[in-house]
This record gives C-alpha cells, sequence and structure tokens, in this order.
C-alpha cells in the first residue's frame, strides 16, 4: 500500500523555519501571509499480507510515526493510506 | 580498615556512526585521576561493567529524520536505558542530549536554533542545581564558560512539564551573561546574546526527575585543560561524576 505522511511542528512550538518564511515573503510583494509551519511529507510502499484488515494498516503506520516518523513531543502528524 | 587502593572509575563512552567528540571525551576522561574510560560499541549491547556512560556529540547516522532520532533504537540504547533504570549515572553531551530526549530518558526535545545557523561560539552557563551527581562539585550560581557547537539545541517542552522540572530543580544549567545574569531570554531572537539558540527558559542542561541522566548542549569535554584555549570550567561535570561514582560505591 502507498504511505503518505505528513508532519507539521506541533501547534505553540516555536517554528524558526516557519518564521524565517514568513518574514521574507512581504520581500517578494506577498503580503497576508501568515502561520507559516514548515513541516516533512514522507512516502512509504508497505507490504502487509493480503486480507489485512484497512485498521490494522492504519495501527501500523500510526505506531511507525509515534515511535520513528514523528517525535511527538514537538511534532504532529497525519497520514493517508492507498490500499492500491 | 586500611585504605586499599581504589577501584577506578570506568566511564563508558558510545561510540555511533557520526559521532566525532568521542576522542574528545575519551581524552577528556584520561586527565581525571581514577578514571578509566572504556569504549562502547553502538552495535553492542555490552556496558563492560562501567561505573557511568557518556554519550558524546557529533552527528549519529548524520542527523538523518532528527538530530539522536536513528541513534536512539542502536542496541547499546537498549542496555543503557536499562542502566539508566536501575539508577546508573548517564551523561549526554550536545547529539548526546538529543539522543537521550528521543530515548525518552530526558523529557523535552530540541529544535532547530532560532537563528537558523550553526553556532559555535563560547557560552556563559549559570549553574542553578549543584547538587545533582553531575554538578555536585559545583557551587549554585557558579558562572562557567564553555563552547557550544550546535544547529538544534533550542530546548522545548510543554508548560506542564517546564513547571514540574522547575519545581524539582531539573533544570540544572541555563545560558546567562557573563556576571550571571539572566538575559538570554529577553535578546534570544538574536544568537548575540547569551543564549546561542533561542532555548525555553535558557534551558542548556536538564535532569530527568531521579537525577541519574543529564543532557547538556555545551561541550565540557573541550575545557578540561589548563593551558589550552579551551579553560577547564569542563571539569566540574567529570569530577563530579567520578565523586558520585566513589561516593555510591561508599554507601553500598
Amino acid at each position: 500500500m502507498d504511505v503518505r505522511v505528513y508532519i507539521t511542528p506541533k501547534q505553540g512550538i516555536l517554528d524558526p523555519q516557519g518564521v524565517a518564511i514568513e518574514r521574507s515573503l512581504p520581500a517578494l510583494g506577498f503580503d497576508g501571509v501568515t502561520d507559516v509551519r514548515v513541516g516533512k511529507f514522507i512516502e512509504l510502499q508497505v507490504a502487509l499480507p493480503d486480507g489485512t484488515p484497512a485498521d490494522k494498516a492504519h495501527a501500523e503506520v500510526d505506531e511507525m510515526c509515534r515511535k520513528l516518523l514523528a517525535n511527538p513531543i514537538i511534532e504532529d502528524y497525519t497520514f493517508t493510506v492507498d490500499e492500491a | 580498615m586500611t585504605a586499599a587502593t581504589p577501584h577506578p572509575v570506568r566511564i563508558g563512552i558510545c561510540v555511533f556512526p557520526g559521532i566525532n567528540t568521542d576522542h574528545d571525551t575519551w581524552h577528556a576522561v584520561t586527565t581525571f585521576a581514577g578514571a578509566e574510560p572504556v569504549w562502547l560499541w553502538h552495535k553492542d549491547t555490552e556496558l563492560h561493567d562501567v561505573d557511568a556512560v557518556i554519550i558524546p556529540g557529533g552527528f549519529s547516522y548524520g542527523d538523518y529524520l532528527r538530530c539522536g532520532a536513528i541513534a536512539r533504537f542502536s542496541p547499546i540504547m537498549a542496555s543503557i536505558a536499562d542502566f539508566a533504570a536501575g539508577g546508573g549515572l548517564v551523561m549526554g553531551i550536545c547529539n548526546g542530549f538529543q539522543i537521550l530526549t528521543e530515548a525518552h530518558l530526558l523529557p523535552g526535545a530540541l529544535i532547530r536554533n532560532i537563528g537558523l545557523k550553526f553556532v559555535c561560539r563560547y557560552v556563559d552557563l549559570r549553574v542553578e542545581n549543584a547538587g545533582t551527581p553531575f554538578t555536585q562539585q559545583a557551587e549554585p550560581g557558579d558562572v562557567l564558560r564553555i563552547v557550544v557547537k550546535h544547529n538544534e539545541g533550542n530546548y522545548r517542552v510543554d508548560p506542564v512539564t517546564l513547571a514540574r522540572m522547575r519545581d524539582n530543580g531539573q533544570i540544572v544549567l541555563r545560558y546567562c551573561a557573563p556576571d550571571g545574569t539572566e538575559t538570554g531570554a529577553a535578546v534570544s531572537g538574536t544568537i548575540g546574546g547569551s543564549s546561542p539558540n533561542g532555548s525555553l527558559d535558557d534551558i542548556a542542561g536538564v535532569c530527568n526527575e531521579d537525577f541519574n541522566v543529564f543532557g547538556l548542549m555545551p561541550h565540557p569535554e573541550n575545557s578540561v585543560e589548563a593551558g589550552l584555549a579551551g579553560g577547564t570550567d569542563g571539569r566540574v561535570f567529570f569530577s563530579s561524576i567520578v565523586d558520585s561514582v566513589r561516593d555510591r560505591v561508599l554507601l553500598r
């Protein structure tokens, strides 16, 4: 299955890169930009046995995110799973 | 009872691929009479009867994903977690601090410096808690001048944990002005002030709740020899560890 994981700095956690980008955009004439948050996008191919229920696949990806892909102390994550 | 020659205090130094201050740390330990450095290899699980563990600084596994995120899953880290759970002393320096937070042996996390730059310079540190096994040779309020060299030293933790850490005395070191006054937070938007990285509450070093695990961003191993550029302000952490181990042996 095709997994896409989106990781962003947790709300309330300072994002120095986001702040730098937010300050740079007006210099190029892009006004009105706020709340810039810089995160990560991770693509994975995961092979699970045929017939693995969708909730089990989701639980597995969620565990990957919690244990390694994201640090829940400073980051939030969401993911999509395409069974195709 | 006659005093026997004391058993050398064995200090394990953990080596991960990409760590680059392992030899500095080894050398620093050898400058202490009665201390004996011992290599700990990341693929091993054997701690070789060490009395304390130091995780040195560098860029373990290239700092891929997040600093310390991959090193945390090394075989040696499972042994170090067991060692810490049994009360063993563990000190993480710089990348070692980041690894300890990723392993949840210390609270919080270290993110990108507020100035988005790698910072390599001297900082002044105020000893906030001189009662820990890692700082017992210092006095509260002592100001130490030690070098930092990092890109991700900006300490972050949730407000509830931060309040608990303050109450417990787990905030061991803060960045400060050379005279010990607290000016870091006021100017943390720049890297020219006391704080090199914008760290929350000017935090430079923290302990766990049991005070047997300690992490700090500055590099005490580069400030142990008189006559060299780094000064000797880093000695206090190593001598505190050696004395703490000795005290524990006497208590046994």
